[in-house]
């Protein structure tokens, strides 16, 4: 099989994170690969392992794709430490403030080129937390969509079975090869890089293509942002030590806000 | 007057409130259509619980096809639906359900797209939350029809009783959205509590709790609120991963927000910091939250919390 994991750099989410001019300021943050990429890149490992491998020479690949800057390479890197066997990267300055639709559109075209059966991503970005990303490379492509995946069973000759967790409840759903999955976190327990995967990792290959190499044109983004303002910190109330009447303090505050 | 769009969002077979709260914000754009997706012979059934919030028309699409393919049916026919009345809008719940199938109908539609959207003005600018609530932003959709995801327990709902006129349409889906087969659903067994995001209250419980969640849930369920739970709480499998609030779980803004043995690292503030008004109990002086706290209780949830829950049933009896 030939598996797509889509992966996204994303400032660290100890970082504080700032808008400057209608973006997010990416340059002057430490930025990672966003957490809930790595149980993808995981699931993306195991699937290739319970049907052959991924080794050199074995029944499956595993590539990493991702659209950013040149330091995404880090993020790449780091999936490809874990253990895939390749990445792409798309950068171009046409891309800067590429919304979510512009994104999808690149992956897609990438995605559709390089004749993937799976493409696997994590839920959601830790930094825009729009989670649309998955539906929308389904709703492009016309491939089966398996998203929110808490388990996914993969039959080699060319199904996908998942199980969708999500608050409305749980859902047993299949689709036929090509297929887009998207995984929740706690699906697996991501693999930290062994040192013998970081130094296989250094003579990797990163692809790096740009607008004209994928065959796309940079469209700007469908949503603008018209300001973005800093909410004022909030300031700490009353503060009490509870001793031995603490509890009673507290149902007097919620009285005295009218919450009970 | 320009026409608006809204999914009508159930829950089981009766309509949510936040139906109501997407009729509330989308009146302001123009009048409502609530757009109900039922299966066949189920429409009138569901359009009737749609009946709170300033609502003009329900328009009822029948297709068992809903419940068999799920999300990408769903938006299909949605999309289909907008290219043929071009509304000024179309707004939709902020949930995973909500969130795909308004991606889909954006990519469909060649529109524009915001999601968890916390308001929206008359001009269809959408106000969102972002980076964990540290900042305010305001935007708006740029090409073809704004799709606006908004967040649950946002908007004060319009509750008022309304009585809009029903029509039925037709269905409209590809086989390109028939790709995912749904064989099983299983709606979430519902505790006696409320659904952590639209839950008026939460209460959270962390590593202070040990492990033992039972103090948090009695106070919980004295208020009638949701439990929520830190992710130092879920990864060490005291608390399902589904009630995880922060970063990486769920972000919630109740009007009241109790955390209890939670010290407040950015991962979970990212999750509750805009909820109205946060009491914090922690043994713990320095825990950071407490700087973010309208009320905090230095000590123990084990003695504070049970006290608490004695004080507020007394007050109720």
């Amino acid at each position: 099989m030939k598996i797509a994991v889509c992966v996204k750099q994303v400032p660290d989410s100890w970082a504080e994170k700032k808008m400057v001019n209608g973006v997010l300021d990416r340059e002057n943050v430490d930025a990672v690969l966003n957490d809930l990429d790595e149980y993808a890149v995981e699931e993306a490992l195991r699937i290739a392992e319970a049907h052959g491998g991924n080794e050199e020479g074995g029944a499956n690949t595993v590539t990493v794709i991702s659209m950013g800057p040149d330091r995404a390479t880090e993020a790449l890197r780091k999936a490809l430490s874990m253990g895939a066997n390749d990445a792409i990267l798309i950068t171009d300055a046409g891309l800067a403030g590429a919304d979510a639709l512009a994104t999808s559109a690149v992956l897609s075209k990438v995605i559709s080129d390089g004749g993937y059966e799976l493409v696997i991503c994590g839920t959601e970005s830790t930094d825009a937390r729009m989670s649309v990303v998955p539906a929308m490379i389904s709703a492009r492509l016309g491939w089966a969509q398996l998203t929110f995946a808490s388990k996914v069973t993969v039959d080699p000759s060319g199904t996908v079975s998942i199980t969708r967790v999500t608050e409305a409840g749980v859902d047993e759903i299949s689709g036929a090869f090509p297929c887009v999955i998207s995984v929740v976190e706690k699906i697996n327990e991501p693999r930290y890089p062994s040192f013998k995967g970081i130094m296989a990792a250094k003579k990797k290959t990163i692809e790096q293509k740009d607008l004209a190499a994928v065959g796309v044109s940079a469209t700007s983004a469908w949503s603008q942002v018209n300001d973005a303002t800093p909410r004022p910190p909030r300031a700490a109330g009353v503060k009490v030590t509870d001793e031995g009447s603490g509890g009673s303090a507290l149902v007097d505050f919620l009285a005295e806000k009218k919450l009970i | 007057m320009s026409n608006v769009f809204i999914l009508a969002d159930f829950s089981g077979d009766k309509a949510t409130k936040t139906t109501a709260e997407l009729a509330t914000a989308a009146a302001r754009i123009g009048a409502v259509t609530a757009v109900v997706l039922a299966g066949n012979g189920k429409g009138a059934t569901l359009a009737a619980t749609v009946n709170q919030g300033p609502i003009a028309n329900v328009l009822i699409l029948e297709s068992d096809d809903f419940a068999q393919f799920g999300v990408a049916a769903s938006a299909d026919a949605l999309a289909n639906l907008i290219k043929e009345k071009s509304p000024a809008a179309v707004l939709i719940a902020s949930h995973a359900f909500g969130k795909e199938v308004a991606a889909r109908v954006a990519v469909l539609t060649e529109s524009g797209i915001i999601t968890d959207a916390v308001d929206v003005a008359a001009d269809a600018t959408a106000t969102q939350l972002v980076f964990g609530g540290s900042t305010t932003v305001h935007s708006k959709v740029s090409h073809g029809t704004p799709i606006i995801t908004v967040r649950p327990n946002s908007v004060e709902a319009d509750l008022s009783a309304s009585s809009p006129a029903t029509e039925n349409a037709t269905a409209n889906i590809g086989d390109a959205a028939k790709k995912s087969k749904i064989s099983s659903s299983q709606p979430l067994v519902k505790g006696g509590r409320p659904e952590l995001t639209e839950a008026n209250i939460v209460v959270s419980g962390g590593r202070g709790t040990n492990g033992d969640f039972a103090a948090v849930e009695k106070f919980a369920d004295e208020l009638g609120a949701a439990v929520g739970a830190s992710r130092a709480a879920t990864d060490a499998g005291w608390y399902p991963h589904s009630h995880q609030v922060g970063q990486t779980g769920k972000s919630v803004s109740p009007q009241l927000y109790v955390a209890c043995g939670i010290s407040g690292a950015i991962q979970h503030r990212a999750g509750m910091q805009t909820s109205k008004t946060i009491i914090v109990v922690n043994k713990d002086p320095e825990a950071p939250l407490f700087d973010i706290a309208d009320f905090g209780v230095i000590g123990d949830l084990f003695s504070v919390l049970p006290q608490a829950t004695d004080g507020i049933h007394a007050k109720k009896s």
